[in-house]
């Protein structure tokens, strides 16, 4: 079987944005086609990750939205929503519309609008994906990471300063990402006295609200071929799910969704984690970077917490994590940011990452919904 | 306040059509709301969505029902706690205001328990 290239890749400035769902995401669009120099016309499937522009903007239908403004009608056209994991899911989507031969070029774009919001509106759209037993006692996803973090630091005796070197770290990668939203370091002294959100965290542990879009392009690797030698292959993919009602799992800090569905990814790949050069993780609370460390067998579990201090995750490191900056400085468009890890591969793997650039061939992507409610792990690679 | 038991002696909360454990319809309940449970973990939530008091004390916390642990999420009435300790629950006629958030008013209910240091 021919395996599936990604032959465009494009991202939007992820921040505070003017523009409403529909622009962002056809500017995304536009610019992956003119990176693949491929026509519209050639686009036979498109998918949107998305997961509440209906919620957030009164806006719905977006996939043949955004086929129509494209100039791609006729296309088969699907929204795929798996909450703030939507954009791993889009890949997927992505992957076996080529893989199984229905398409030859499929499009994702995945975004989201939701500054327009207040926060405490945004917390509550994003809060809906809880259990009514959770939803009524105003549940909202930071809570989970403070309740988590807390058991976690508890468990394993782990200082409160390893998840303030998450931050500080993603910061310093965020100023070298020119779509990044926030460009500017942060010091552990400024994160660790920030205001309280969920004790024990506090504002510099979490992803800011964001507006933004993300696009990649799949086609099997002959097609490719035609058009490219600059182009990377997705490996491995693979999505699982965990307890949709939080204090059902046995243990919060183990992430089971994330686990299974990286098992399966690395079985696809023929890889494991120590094949990996870089990595892009779901870091909307510093808690859940490290919780993925263990979950994806980069960290014994209980040692997640040392690899941010001890340099192993830095841009230098052994494991770069989060070289875009991460969700915490790059900002989190729930749909589009998914899309967006798998974006930082591909200008990594093609050495195209400017100064953010690190050495590698082997990139994985971890997107995650919910607190680890549902997961999708991609693995991307050089040819 | 009910946990959800099927044929296998699986325990949980709240219920579901099936078993999360096997699979099994859960057609056995128990009360939580007279017995005593352990906190597992908390925070307090300054950032609170409309309708939410703000700040927001949260735990998890776990009974014991007969050698069976099932745990549970709710308010806790303060945030004078520590992991370990024993809490009660004590029944709230609406935790949060069913008008103010984004979920359909009527499509749940909204009194519960928050927990009570014992
Ligand atoms: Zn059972």
């Amino acid at each position: 079987m021919d395996r599936v290239a990604v032959i465009g890749a494009s991202m939007t400035r992820f921040g505070e944005r003017d523009d409403w769902i529909r622009d962002l995401l056809a500017e995304a669009g536009d610019a992956c086609l003119r990176d693949a120099s491929v026509p519209s016309e050639a686009v036979e499937h498109v998918y949107v990750s998305n997961m509440a522009s209906g919620e957030f903007e009164g806006q719905t239908g977006v996939s043949n939205m955004l086929a129509h403004d494209l100039g791609m009608v006729g296309a088969y056209t699907q929204r795929v929503d798996q909450t703030s994991a939507s954009g791993g899911a889009g890949i997927y989507a992505a992957w076996q519309s080529v893989a199984s031969g229905a398409s030859d070029m499929t499009l994702l774009v995945g975004g989201e609008k939701m500054t327009h919001r207040t926060t405490g509106e945004a917390t509550d759209v994003i809060a809906s994906l809880t259990h009514p037993v959770e939803y009524k006692h105003g549940v909202t996803l930071p809570s989970f990471a403070g309740l988590t973090a807390r058991l976690y630091l508890d468990e394993y005796d782990a200082p409160r300063e390893s998840l303030a070197a998450v931050a500080a770290k993603n910061h310093r990668n965020g100023v070298d990402n020119p779509h990044a939203q926030f460009r500017k370091e942060v010091s552990e002294d400024e994160i660790l006295d920030s205001p309280i959100v969920a004790d024990p965290l506090r504002l510099y542990d979490f992803c800011p609200i964001t507006d933004g879009s993300a696009a990649l392009l799949f086609c099997p690797e002959s097609v490719a071929r035609e058009y490219t030698d600059d182009y990377t292959v997705v490996s491995g993919v693979a999505g699982a799910s965990d307890t949709h009602v939080v204090h059902e799992r046995d243990d919060p800090t183990t992430m089971n969704g994330v686990a299974d569905s990286a098992t399966e990814a690395f079985e696809m790949a023929g890889r494991g984690p120590d094949d990996v050069d870089v990595a892009e993780l779901h870091d909307m609370f510093t808690i859940l970077e490290v919780l993925q460390l263990e979950a994806l067998g980069f960290a014994e579990t209980g040692e997640g917490w040392r690899l941010a201090p001890d340099g192993v995750t830095e841009r230098d490191g052994r494991l770069p994590v989060n070289t875009s900056g991460g969700l915490k400085s790059k900002g989190h468009p729930l749909g589009a940011s998914g899309v967006a890890q798998a974006y930082e591969l591909h200008r990594q793997l093609l050495g195209d990452a400017g100064d953010r650039q690190v050495d590698a061939e082997v990139g994985l992507a971890c997107n995650v919904g919910g607190f680890g409610n549902c997961v999708t792990t991609t693995i991307l690679e050089t040819p | 306040m009910n946990a959800h038991r099927c044929p296998n002696d699986h325990l949980t909360y709240p219920g579901h059509a099936r078993c999360p454990d096997c699979g099994e319809p859960q057609d056995d309940t128990v009360s939580l709301a007279d017995r005593t449970a352990e906190i597992v973990t908390w925070t307090t939530s300054t950032a609170t969505p409309p309708g939410v008091r703000q700040p927001n004390h949260l735990a998890i916390v776990e009974f014991d029902v007969d050698g069976q642990p099932v745990r549970a999420l709710g308010q806790l009435t303060t945030d004078d706690v520590d992991i370990g300790d024993t809490v009660t629950p004590v029944h709230v006629d609406e935790l949060r205001d069913p008008d103010a958030g984004i979920r359909e008013p009527e499509s749940q209910n909204w009194d519960g328990y928050r927990f009570e240091p014992a």
